[in-house]
């Protein structure tokens, strides 16, 4: 199959052999699970179930709120402990409600959702809506309701589901053995999605460093016409959605535009498996299979692990943390996000724990620009970080969005390449979110604007409607007067008359 | 030569006064950019300025007389967006220890008097006389109009807690000039 080139991008040191000939093994369910009601894009979900309930396996625990949204279930069965505040799996450490389940032990599962068995006789809504109510997102991290992604073939004509299994990130290695040990439950997967796309074709694309992943996949893929597995080069970030497009269809979205509109829609190889596990089988998104990697990790694995585990008691699976560790992160060691504590749960867009030491996270105070123009260079969006984090420094926020920043997918090859280690891509997740905070201040002062027009607006309708209501009642009091003095006046005359 | 010079000198001296006269006379009396300040105002007229309503204070900072960190219901966005009209230097410091906040109601405490009803500017606050009052946080812009007219004081002005959602990292540190 012919590829395409993409711009930039790094070639950044694997690690990936810590863990890659590592079988995925099954963590024990723990004692307590935490489950935040919003482990996806979009609006939290609601709480279906009180403190004190006592729930099955696979149960509904809080159902999807809003248009993007994704329910959540109990991963085992026992008893809801509390549904309270708990610090969110998220680089804020700002509390978010969080249901907690304590196990009973027994592992019982309630009544399964009916198998779909032939997904392909199925309506596309069918499919999407089973896919909704087993609570999918997007697995590779970015964490979007995949029912709502799987809608997208209705306003726009797709020809392709790519399915991304590039596993870019150095040191992850999970989509790689998922691809190796399930490869029939994600070729499944895929075809079930593209069918509910109405997709005619599947491509399935992994980086060349995973040959065996590749093989697999083939074989397993060779009994299925329209569905291709190819290898694409090794090269950071070529797991970015627009990036893997681009590589493999040649085909370049526009900004600000989604990867549908060149009719290709991506999705990561776990989320194939999951919606495998919710058609076939009738099963919720209950687990999911995580990288536990890093320096400082005794002994690194990779592991099925029960939505809501805490991170704390990974690790110990692991056989716990030395104290060389400098950082703990939650994803890869580019994109990953640091935890704010290791009490916090492990959730559905959770790809990996790394616990990383001094020489891998490879720390440095930034010192001045020297304008190499490396960042320039690698940039795999073609922006020019140098300009867009000199803009931000000087707080001119508008000039950086006018040069890209929003553009900007946060792959950190720029911060990654800098020889003066300035934090650049830093500066761009700074400028993201400010630009986005401010843009909601100015939607809110634009609705208080509305409110006090239309406030103003109905004081001088009243104030009118009362004037009128004045002149008038004077009007038929005047009337009145005139009609009494008329009528007095021929009386009185009559009167003299008679 | 020199009657040349000297009748385009005395042309031009004389046009000159006219003109300058005429500007004296013909002068526009309202500036024009107070109608554009005043556009980027809430128009909720709360007064927490200082000024009497936002055209007044729309007056002060056309001529310049006054900071543009005063409007306490517009928040950054309003000074970041006066800053630039104006072309001066938005330090919008002083004004971030507020934060935003939005009224709240004691239910305890109200009596149901109508009075902070009628001064809401948004129409953010719903009630009926002698029955409990409550405000519409989304409608609420903090003018905190309401607050200050409330007999019974129960009205109070609480900070909105920060969310997952409106999160984002903060500007890396300056330990060294790039």
């Amino acid at each position: 199959m012919k590829l395409f080139p993409i711009l930039g991008g790094i070639h950044p040191e694997y690690r990936k052999e810590l863990t890659s000939e590592k079988a995925i093994v099954a963590l024990p369910v723990p004692k307590t699970l935490y489950l935040p009601l919003q482990q996806h894009m979009g609006a939290p979900a609601s709480t279906t179930v009180n403190a004190g309930d006592l729930v099955k396996k696979g149960q509904l625990l809080a159902k999807a709120q809003g248009a993007i949204s994704a329910a959540v279930h109990a991963p085992t069965s026992g008893r809801i402990a509390a549904i309270t505040e708990m610090t969110a799996p998220h680089p804020s450490g700002l509390p978010t409600l969080t249901i907690m389940l304590d196990s009973d032990g027994k592992d019982e599962w309630a009544e399964p959702m009916p198998a779909i068995n032939d997904p392909f006789a199925a309506a596309p809504a069918e499919i999407k809506a089973r896919v909704a109510e087993a609570g999918i997102v997007g697995m590779g991290g970015a964490t979007f309701p995949s029912a709502v992604k799987l809608g997208l073939g209705g306003q726009h004509k797709l020809e392709i589901l790519l399915l991304n299994g590039a596993e870019c990130e150095p040191y992850l290695t999970c989509d790689d053995r998922v691809m190796r040990e399930h490869a029939a439950e994600v070729v499944d997967g895929a075809r079930i999605m593209a069918h509910a796309l109405g997709a005619p074709k599947v491509i399935i694309a992994v980086e060349d460093n995973k040959p065996q992943a590749i093989e697999t996949l083939r074989a397993v893929a060779a009994s299925q016409p329209n569905v291709d597995v190819v290898g694409v080069p090794v090269q950071y970030p070529m797991g970015a959605e627009r990036h893997l497009t681009q590589a493999v269809t040649g085909r370049e979205t526009p900004a600000r535009k989604l990867t549908a509109d060149v009719g290709v829609v991506v999705h990561n190889v776990a989320t194939a498996r999951a919606v495998h596990q919710a058609v076939r089988l009738g099963r919720p998104l209950l687990s999911r299979v995580v990288t536990v990697s890093g320096g400082a990790v005794a002994e690194p694995k990779n592991i099925e692990v029960p939505l809501g585990t805490r991170v704390s008691e990974l690790l110990d699976f692991c056989g716990g943390v030395s104290k060389e560790a400098k950082r703990i992160i939650s994803g890869g060691p580019m994109m990953g996000q640091p935890l704010p504590s290791l009490d916090v749960a492990v959730v559905k867009g959770t790809s990996g724990i790394l616990a990383l030491t001094q020489r891998e996270t490879n720390e440095h105070a930034s010192s001045p620009c020297i304008r190499c123009g490396s960042c320039v260079t690698y940039c795999p969006c073609g922006l020019v970080p140098v300009e867009m984090a000199a803009y931000i420094r000087n707080d001119k926020l508008d000039l950086a969005a006018k040069i890209g920043v929003q553009d900007c997918v946060s792959c950190g090859s720029c911060s990654y390449i800098c020889p003066s280690h300035i934090p650049l891509v830093h500066y761009f997740n700074y400028a993201k979110g400010k630009i986005a905070a401010l843009d909601r201040e100015r939607r809110k002062n634009e609705q208080t604007k509305a409110l006090v027009e239309a406030h103003n607006a109905r004081l001088e309708r009243q104030a009118q409607a009362k004037r009128e209501a004045a002149a008038k009642a004077k009007a038929a009091k005047e009337a009145a007067e005139a009609a009494a003095a008329a009528q007095a006046q021929p009386n009185s005359a009559g009167g003299a008359n008679a | 030569m020199l009657l040349d010079v000297g009748s385009l000198a005395v042309m031009g001296v004389t046009l000159g006064a006219v003109l300058g006269t005429a500007a004296k006379l013909l002068a526009v009396p309202t500036n024009p950019i107070e109608d554009e300040i005043q556009a980027l105002l809430p128009g909720s007229q709360c007064g927490q300025c200082g000024f009497v309503g936002c055209s007044q204070y729309a007056a002060a900072l056309a001529k310049g007389e006054t900071p543009i960190t005063l409007c306490a219901p517009g928040g950054k966005a309003t000074i970041e967006a006066l800053a630039k009209k104006l072309g001066v230097h938005a330090d919008a410091d002083g004004h971030e220890e507020v934060g935003p906040r939005v009224a709240f109601i004691n239910e305890d405490l109200c009596i149901g008097c109508l009075r902070c009803i009628g001064e809401c500017g948004s129409d953010a606050i719903v009630g009926a006389p002698k029955q409990l009052h409550t405000v519409i946080a989304d409608a609420c812009h903090a003018c905190s109009k309401c607050f200050k007219i409330c007999p019974t004081e129960a009205i109070e002005m609480r900070p909105i807690p920060q969310t997952i959602a409106g999160w984002h990292w903060q500007k890396p540190g300056e330990h060294s000039a790039h």
